[in-house]
């Protein structure tokens, strides 16, 4: 395999990135995580990053939503530099997050959980009292299932009674709704069936040809060379290599995660 | 696509542990009716159940916010003895050692002292769970004994009496309208919660913690301090159970609180409430804290042995807790 060929990007063919990370460094005692981990997204792309397990995938994200902070290393979204101490921080930039884990309650209806901890209140005194407007929460949710053609036969049941597909539909959809720049999406497609599975793919397209950024963290090669623009690869706390999907195969993906084969200058 | 739709009201209620408890009750009250509806549906019997159950149904409105958490306090007893001692104490002092013929200032500072000295122990506890992350069985344990030492350890181990005669005749043991001004006031504060868990957004993020403490975190809701004010809450409601039990009984009374907190524990579990967390309802909790109430008033009109009662309750409730999780467990294979 000739790294240089199947080559990433050549830097400045394209707009500035929306977010570009630099050098990130995070230990968790004497666990190394992330050893100078860099990453790009670009507005209106979906960029897969992949890596073996152990690689620091999952680390590098909770550094760039918010829930964790990196030792050291620079942060710069839509050309700030920017410090992201609290997951609320990345959400006041549009930035959102599907966790791996399924961040839902499963003992409240979907729209409760679309709308958990942003709920509407009713207008004037009640409002001011904190009463929730569950009405217009459950008309809105009803029309942003629509919209991102997510389909439940009822609003009303706890969360935790729909199918795992039904649920991840609806972890996705709370991110989705609320980015309005980037979404990272921590395995998202993991543990569905393959219907399933597609509708979340046509989600993530979705939500790309609106003009954000998506950041797809996922095991299943062929499904991020099926989604994604572009792909990165992190190897033991870094990145070790960038591909345009169309140019790329799942074995140059595997070589780069197995560290086979790996770009100089990535 | 197909727009989701809302099920019928009917058939969402058959879907909660509220409406089957409800049944049980009415079914309870049916039965007793039927072996003696001469002493059984009399409005005589309807008030002492009423005012005999308010002082519980007071500390399990607090309960059922901390059991939706998914916690539990087992302090609510003792924090209702210690606000009443106090509370009792306060009042003697401020009128020369007897209370009994103060005037409704007194009362005020009295109840005043007591809602202080509930949210004092009621804050210690939420500090130590939420803030110090130690199990709430361990903490409300350990106030459950500390807040009955302390109480015992200020009035000297005895009760205090010296009640003002306003409180008690007023509070304690006057009506309005044939209805007991005790019960009027546990049923304001059992409205008042639940309107707070139901509609508003501290109720929705009481459910979110106890649902998925992890989820509530991440979507920037204040979990922390969220459940020291659900602590804060159920002892300030322990505080005022205190000083109702002292206007109803003219003594704050050291003994006869032992099991206050699991008589609340069980009549919120009774009222489908889960456990676990996540689920229940002040309106189940009505019915809840007055299925036991029911059953030992029953008992001894009917003439059953009122050992009887606590045997009936428990198998009640084992079978309503067993009920909740077999729906869980069905509910989460999916």
């Amino acid at each position: 395999m000739q790294a240089a060929e199947v080559g990433g990007l050549s830097g400045g063919s394209m707009a500035d990135p929306l977010l570009e990370a630099k050098d990130l460094a995070k230990h968790y005692g004497s666990v190394e995580a992330l050893r100078g981990a860099s990453f790009t997204a670009f507005e209106g792309e979906v960029v897969s990053l992949i890596g073996d397990n152990g690689a620091g995938k999952s680390t590098l994200v909770k550094c760039l939503s918010g829930v964790q902070r990196p030792d050291s290393g620079t942060l710069v979204f839509g050309g700030r530099e920017v410090v992201l101490d609290s997951p609320v921080a990345a959400r006041a930039l549009g930035i959102e997050t599907v966790f791996q884990d399924l961040a839902v309650a499963p003992d409240l209806d979907p729209a409760a959980n679309l709308y958990l901890g942003r709920e509407l209140r009713k207008p004037g005194v009640l409002g001011m009292l904190g009463v929730l407007d569950k009405k217009e929460m459950r008309r809105r949710a009803i029309a942003s299932f629509e919209d991102l053609g997510v389909t439940l036969q009822s609003i009303d049941v706890p969360i935790g009674s729909l199918s795992g597909g039904q649920r991840q539909s609806v972890a996705v959809a709370r991110s989705v709704v609320w980015a309005s720049r980037l979404v990272f999406m921590d395995e998202p497609t993991a543990a569905l069936g393959v219907v399933q599975r597609e509708r979340v793919l046509d989600v993530i397209r979705r939500v790309r040809d609106q003009g954000m950024a998506v950041v797809l963290i996922s095991h299943n090669m062929p499904e991020v060379l099926a989604v994604s623009d572009r792909v990165e690869v992190l190897r033991l706390g870094r990145r070790v290599a960038k591909f345009r999907a169309a140019d790329t195969t799942v074995e140059e993906l595997v070589g780069a995660m197995t560290g086979a084969l790996s770009q100089e200058d990535a | 696509m197909t727009t989701p739709q809302r099920k019928p009201l009917l058939q969402r209620l058959a879907g909660t542990n509220t409406l089957w408890i409800a049944l049980v009750l009415l079914l309870l009250i049916a039965v007793f009716g039927a072996l003696r509806p001469d002493a059984v549906l009399t409005v005589f019997t309807l008030q002492t159940t009423l005012v005999e159950t308010a002082v519980l149904l007071v500390l399990a409105v607090g309960m059922t916010f901390v059991i939706i958490t998914s916690g539990i306090d087992l302090s609510v007893g003792s924090v209702l003895v210690f606000s009443g001692v106090t509370s009792a104490m306060t009042m003697n002092a401020l009128s020369g050692g007897d209370a009994t013929n103060a005037g409704w200032g007194v009362v005020a500072v009295g109840l005043l002292v007591a809602l202080v000295s509930g949210a004092a122990w009621g804050l210690l506890n939420g500090v130590l769970i939420a803030k110090a992350k130690i199990p709430a069985l361990i903490v409300t344990l350990g106030s459950f004994g500390a807040a009955l030492g302390a109480g015992q350890l200020i009035s000297n181990g005895s009760n205090v009496s010296g009640v003002p005669n306003v409180l008690s005749n007023n509070l304690g043991t006057g009506t309005t309208f044939g209805v007991p001004n005790l019960v009027i006031l546990a049923a304001v504060i059992t409205a008042a919660g639940a309107l707070l868990l139901g509609t508003t957004r501290f109720g929705r993020h009481t459910y979110a913690i106890g649902s998925n403490e992890e989820a509530a975190r991440r979507v920037g809701i204040s979990v922390t301090r969220h459940l020291m004010t659900v602590y804060l809450l159920a002892g300030v409601l322990a505080g005022l159970a205190g000083f109702m039990a002292t206007a109803y009984f003219r003594v704050a009374s050291i003994t006869g609180h032992d099991t206050d907190n699991l008589n609340a524990i069980a009549g919120v579990v009774l009222g489908g409430t889960s456990l676990f967390g996540g689920a229940g309802s002040i309106v189940g909790t009505i019915f809840g804290v007055f299925i036991p109430a029911v059953l030992r008033k029953g008992f001894v009109i009917v003439g059953v042995n009122v050992y009887w009662q606590p045997i009936a309750v428990a198998i009640v409730l084992v079978a309503a807790v067993w009920f909740d999780q077999s729906r869980r467990k069905a509910r989460d294979q999916r």
